[in-house]
């Protein structure tokens, strides 16, 4: 956590409730106790009973997807069975169009579609906390170019730089990501930002001004800890966000294209089956809902533990 | 106010021409449009470049935005250079396809919206009531979803309905290809009965993605509403919990899924992407994905003149909105 919130937390916070004795006195006393700001998040977030199932479940769930198929005893290039077969214990979701085990697609596809997710939040979360938090912090000029900048986001479509790329380079997953990741950072500068215009007017970076730091350091060193529960709620949602984009972009075969693959794809190829291979559509749609679900939730959680107007310890 | 409306729409201008230019860019330097000419047997290399040159695809691409950028300005917006539709005018078919969005999206936007709002101030004033979990947990499984599956699950099933309707001796309900280009005929009822069965599977799909989103913004507003001093000071001077609800929390309440409302507005307008897809109509969306894959530059600039000044003049119009109703907010 911070390093400037958490040497400040030693003051009372909430006034009203008795302070602790001395610690070595009494330790049994827990109400009383004052705990760090990241203690306490981290404290409200185990005890957020939906955010830790949803993150018990996530967790099994990757873990699954990467392991699962080494046991499976084939590979996705065995199209030894015919094409569409029905459910049975070797193919448990049946095989698709040209004979491929769909559980183990759904399998690489969740893996690939997580792997998207992470490089798009990662990229994202770096440009919108750096956008947004100079614009905030600086204002006039910097604020104008990077609301430009974000303008022209806003009205350009993200199809049509998928497109481009996909005909230059080829629609490799990390390609589809690094697309993603340079098109979705928009909401995130736009709530670093709020915060950072109302952060910049505190005395702490009054004073780390006046000791002569530089920008940089106060963006990295005081801006930026103190609105980590933005970024961390705000990098969540756009994990849950890039997974579902890039299903959509792979609906309209604008998004991953084969050898690659995602869940995304694999829906896009077998959602015509709906009405007659029911499976072939809810096994890919149900990862992906079971992935950006529990992202969602564990999402919820950390805005719930972040919130300092929580009374919750 | 004047004078910050005037700057907005200047900077307004100069970012849709930075837009274009780019997209203009990327979209004629991804493809050739007349791949699909050449891939056909037979064909001589002189007809190649007779449609090339009538189409003016032999220009660079910087003086074929020049061309195009110079003829907007006087009014002319271009014309097609996609092979199955050469030379169609963008004006009218731009026009065409914002009507066909326009009439899908408005009806389910408000839908969402009205819908969306009452349950969100509902289930904020029964935090942690059964209400308040179900419509929590129907939002988050409506966000968790891809949005072209709502659209594919509604067409599959409503296919087994219209089935249904058939065995019980009825016509068949509902439709799945936008509505027809001449306009519902018939008599009143029937003109209903179609009407309703082309709209209603698109109208749910759209509204189930933009409740979500209202719902828990409503409910996010609601909730801190509650909770603030004013409201206490109303119960204090002794109101009705009617009257502390509906005056004081949820008229104060109701501004920022407003302003919500009106940013997404803007953005709706170009287009429900993957729901025309999927039910088959031909507006905003559809213009985008084929003019993206048919390589179609003027086709896409006549997409993005209109989306993006839609885009722009809503986020204006929310900003304004949004001052005027909250004093505190100052423009300038």
């Amino acid at each position: 956590m911070a390093e400037t919130t958490e040497s400040t937390q030693t003051a009372p916070t909430h006034p009203g409730k008795v302070p602790a004795p001395s610690p070595g006195t009494d330790g049994g006393d827990v109400g009383g106790e004052f705990l760090s700001q990241g203690q306490l998040v981290r404290r409200r977030f185990l005890r957020h009973r939906a955010a830790m199932t949803a993150l018990t479940v996530l967790v099994l769930y990757v873990l699954f997807v990467y392991i699962a198929p080494f046991f499976l005893g084939y590979s996705l290039t065995d199209l030894d069975a015919g094409s569409y077969e029905d459910p049975s214990p070797a193919h448990v979701f049946g095989t698709d169009q040209v004979g491929a085990d769909v559980f183990s697609l759904v399998m690489r596809g969740s893996q690939y579609s997580l792997q998207i997710g992470v490089l798009t939040t990662v990229i994202a979360t770096v440009i919108g906390v750096l956008m947004g938090t100079f614009a905030g912090y600086l204002r006039r000029g910097t604020d104008a170019a990077v609301s430009r900048v974000t303008d022209l986001f806003l009205v350009v479509p993200l199809q049509a730089a998928a497109a481009v790329l996909i005909a230059g380079v080829g629609g490799s997953w990390w390609l589809v990501g690094l697309v993603l990741g340079f098109f979705l950072w928009t909401p995130i500068a736009r709530v670093t930002r709020a915060e950072a215009l109302a952060l910049a007017q505190r005395e702490f970076i009054e004073a780390a001004r006046a000791s002569g730091a530089t920008t940089w350091r106060i963006v990295t060193k005081h801006l930026v800890p103190n609105m980590i529960g933005t970024i961390v709620v705000n990098a969540t949602l756009t994990l849950a966000l890039a997974v579902l984009t890039e299903a959509a972009l792979s609906f309209i075969g604008l998004g991953v294209q084969i050898p690659d693959t995602s869940l995304g794809l694999v829906l896009n190829q077998n959602y015509t089956q709906l009405a007659t291979r029911p499976w072939l559509f809810w096994a890919p749609f149900v990862a992906i809902v079971l992935i950006s679900l529990t992202i969602n939730f564990i999402g919820d959680g950390l805005r719930d533990a972040f919130d300092p107007r929580q009374t919750r310890r | 106010m004047a004078a910050y409306i005037v700057r907005r729409v200047l900077i307004s201008i100069g970012v849709l021409l930075v837009a274009s230019f780019l997209l203009y860019l990327m979209v004629g330097l991804s493809g050739d449009p007349l791949a699909a000419l050449k891939a056909r047997p037979g064909i001589t290399q002189a007809t190649i470049d007779a449609t090339a040159r009538s189409l003016g695809l032999d220009q660079p691409i910087l003086v074929r935005y020049w061309t195009w950028f110079t003829g907007v300005l006087s009014g002319d917006w271009g014309t097609s250079v996609a092979l199955g539709q050469a030379r169609a005018e963008v004006l009218p078919s731009v026009g065409n396809a914002l009507w066909v969005t326009i009439r899908l999206v408005v009806i389910a936007e408000l839908l969402a919206l009205l819908i969306g709002g009452a349950v969100g101030a509902i289930a904020a004033l029964r935090q942690y009531s059964i209400t308040d979990y179900v419509a929590t947990t129907l939002a988050f499984v409506l966000f968790a979803m891809p949005v072209f599956c709502i659209g594919i699950i509604l067409k599959v099933y409503g296919i087994e309905l219209n089935l249904l309707l058939i065995d019980l001796g009825l016509d068949r309900w509902l439709t799945t290809a936008g509505p027809p280009a001449g306009g519902f005929t018939g008599s009143p009822g029937e003109v209903f009965f179609k009407f309703t069965g082309a709209y209603v599977l698109p109208t749910i799909a759209l509204a189930a993605i933009s409740f979500a989103a209202y719902s828990r913004f409503q409910r996010a507003s609601m909730l801190e509403t509650m909770r603030s001093d004013y409201v206490r000071t109303a119960r204090a001077k002794g109101l009705t919990e009617r009257q502390v609800v509906l005056r004081h929390a949820l008229r104060n309440a109701l501004l920022p899924v407003t302003t919500y409302f009106a940013y997404n507005f803007g953005a709706v307008f170009g287009g429900a992407i993957v729901t025309e897809q999927v039910f088959g109509w031909n507006g905003m969306g559809s213009l985008l994905v084929r003019s993206i894959q048919q390589y179609d530059p003027n086709m896409l600039m006549g997409w993005l003149i209109v989306t993006a000044t839609i885009v722009i003049l809503f986020n204006l119009l929310a900003d304004i909105t949004y001052s005027y109703l909250d004093p505190r907010i100052r423009l300038g």
